[in-house]
């Protein structure tokens, strides 16, 4: 009889925890699913919604013509570039800053609050306050020093558009790795340290020897997330250069978006979606082992 | 030696958090300043700051729409997502079972798809059922987009609650819901209130979904910014009081949501 009562009982807690579990799992399922299997069907499609005959299966050829497109190897190798710089940038400087700020001093939580802010600036206002109150060359603030030592108005985001995009995006991420790696270096322990410094190990050594080391699962965590933001990155770009001059700054995402929804051709589009998710993946992957071979090596010497 | 260091420690910081600060902070001072002094060169430092800027971007009708639905959006997906997650986060901590830990890694590998890879599917589905340009929707692609995050959070926070206090209840007669109900909101009550936080300030901040799928009608703050961005729409110091206000009331929250921006987007990595 018990034995029942609690087969019964167990029997409606499982299904109480599937009722709890499966709104939100099947909810993603469905929201990365559907649109992924859109995404590869129309992407063997003949599908532009300006022409009359409106699908055809293809097989490859929007994917042979992407490749053959000028602007297409442009967008996979600015979304590279944006991606390895700006971590590159954000990670150093995060490290140092994070350093920098392990122990207190005078004020450290205001500076630090003021470090962290452009992390808080959505997309949208700090394109525009870079280009329009910083880089703007003759009202922008930057025009004046470069005026005062002699030179014409620069056009930043025409002579050089990859830097000023880098620039932007650098100083909205540097927050976020140094918010990450600071919360790292604090949970470091802080008696292992004194004992290290007791025993003659200069700051530096200390930084490169025992805090590094330490910080290994932290900037893994950084260069994932970034990587899943800057790859997308989309609102920066359309702001300040459409992705021009030329393609000079189009990235993957741009190029997706303007075939998608100012060219209507769904099935480029789908194709270069396609692609996305293969850079998006793979660049993540080789990131992290870089990251785990540079590790390796540090700690070998 | 030791004094030394912290004098370094208080320059250096202080000028690289100066450093990174300034614009913001230079816009802040433009909002302050009339047309013509925004424009003029050599920069004006000293001048009689004016509201005129911020009272100009008030009155503009549009403006309270996209702040609205700005509100709206945030606070939607976000409550959305909160409720979708607090449930699912309470099985998967105090009812685990053999496949939770891979359903965990599950949900958050669906942040490795790229938003521009759904982009086309979804700006057609939303289109021909004429949802487009629709707070409706983007709330629901907010929330989706966020819903790992959340759920993770959520389940991090669970796993910190003590498992004998759930038991007791249990022992009390206490289905699952009442203990969610009754124990679980009030115990996680701080860490559930700065994941809400964490989403809606990540909500407020999306830019690509919302410049893609919104406008006129649906747009949010980060849409009617963008509109600054032709050459008509030009003027510096309206720019910057438009820019300050749609970005102060985040700042605040970002500033108490910190910790919870560690942990959330590191998927509970760094602590």
């Amino acid at each position: 009889m018990l034995a029942t009562v609690q087969t019964v009982r167990r029997g409606r807690l499982r299904w109480t925890t599937l009722c709890m579990t499966s709104p939100s799992l099947l909810l993603l399922f469905l929201w990365m699913a559907v649109p992924l299997l859109m995404t590869l069907y129309f992407s063997v499609e003949h599908y532009n919604l300006m022409s009359a005959n409106r699908t055809r299966l293809v097989g490859f050829e929007n994917y042979l013509y992407l490749l053959r497109e000028p602007g297409f190897p442009d967008a996979v190798r600015n979304s590279l570039i944006i991606l390895v710089s700006v971590v590159a940038v954000t990670i150093t400087g995060g490290t140092l800053l994070a350093w920098l700020f392990e122990e207190d001093f005078l004020g450290c939580r205001i500076a630090r609050f003021l470090i962290i802010a452009p992390f808080f600036v959505m997309p949208t206002v700090s394109a525009l306050l870079w280009k329009n109150l910083m880089l703007h060359p003759i009202y922008g603030l930057m025009a004046f020093p470069v005026r005062a030592i002699g030179f014409g108005p620069i056009d930043w985001f025409g002579r050089t558009p990859m830097l000023a995009i880098v620039l932007i995006l650098s100083w909205e991420w540097l927050p976020f790795a140094f918010l990450i790696l600071l919360t790292s270096v604090q949970s470091f322990n802080r008696e292992l340290k004194e004992a290290a410094i007791i025993d003659g190990a200069g700051p530096w050594a200390v930084f490169r020897y025992l805090i590094l080391p330490h910080l290994k699962r932290a900037i893994s965590a950084v260069i994932m997330i970034e990587a899943i933001f800057l790859l997308s990155t989309f609102a920066e770009i359309l702001i300040t250069t459409s992705g021009g001059p030329g393609t000079a700054t189009t990235n993957l995402t741009f190029l997706v978006y303007s075939l998608g929804l100012l060219q209507f051709d769904i099935g480029m589009a789908s194709a270069g979606g396609m692609i996305a998710v293969v850079l998006a993946n793979v660049a993540t992957f080789f990131l992290m082992q870089t990251v785990a071979r540079e590790f390796r090596s540090t700690q070998a010497v | 030696m030791k004094s030394a260091s912290k004098w370094i420690r208080f320059v250096v910081g202080w000028a690289a958090a100066l450093w990174i600060f300034f614009p913001i902070f230079w816009m802040l001072l433009t909002s302050l300043k009339s047309e013509s002094q925004a424009y003029a060169a050599p920069p004006v430092v000293f001048f009689r700051p004016t509201l005129e800027n911020f009272r100009a971007i008030l009155e503009q009708s549009s403006y309270a729409r996209y702040a609205l639905n700005s509100v709206y959006v945030s606070c939607g997906a976000t409550v959305f997502a909160m409720i979708l997650s607090i449930p699912a986060a309470y099985a998967m901590a105090f009812r685990p079972g053999r496949r939770t830990k891979s359903l965990l890694v599950w949900i958050m590998s669906t942040k490795m798809m790229p938003p521009v890879s759904a982009l086309v599917p979804i700006y057609l589905i939303l289109g021909h059922f004429a949802l487009l340009d629709s707070v409706a929707s983007l709330i629901a692609v907010f929330a989706m987009s966020n819903l790992p995050i959340v759920l993770w959070l959520v389940y991090s926070y669970f796993c910190e609650v003590p498992h004998e206090i759930l038991e007791a209840g249990r022992m009390d007669g206490m289905t699952p819901w009442q203990e969610i109900r009754y124990l679980l909101l009030q115990m996680s009550l701080p860490g559930l209130a700065s994941t809400a936080l964490l989403s809606i300030v990540l909500c407020w901040n999306e830019a690509f979904w919302s410049i893609n799928l919104t406008s006129a009608k649906a747009g949010p703050l980060t849409v009617f910014i963008a509109t600054f961005s032709n050459p008509e729409g030009f003027f510096l110091a309206k720019l910057s009081a438009a820019s300050v206000l749609a970005i102060a009331p985040i700042l605040v929250f970002g500033w108490i949501a910190q910790k919870q921006l560690v942990r959330g987007l590191t998927f509970g990595a760094v602590k």
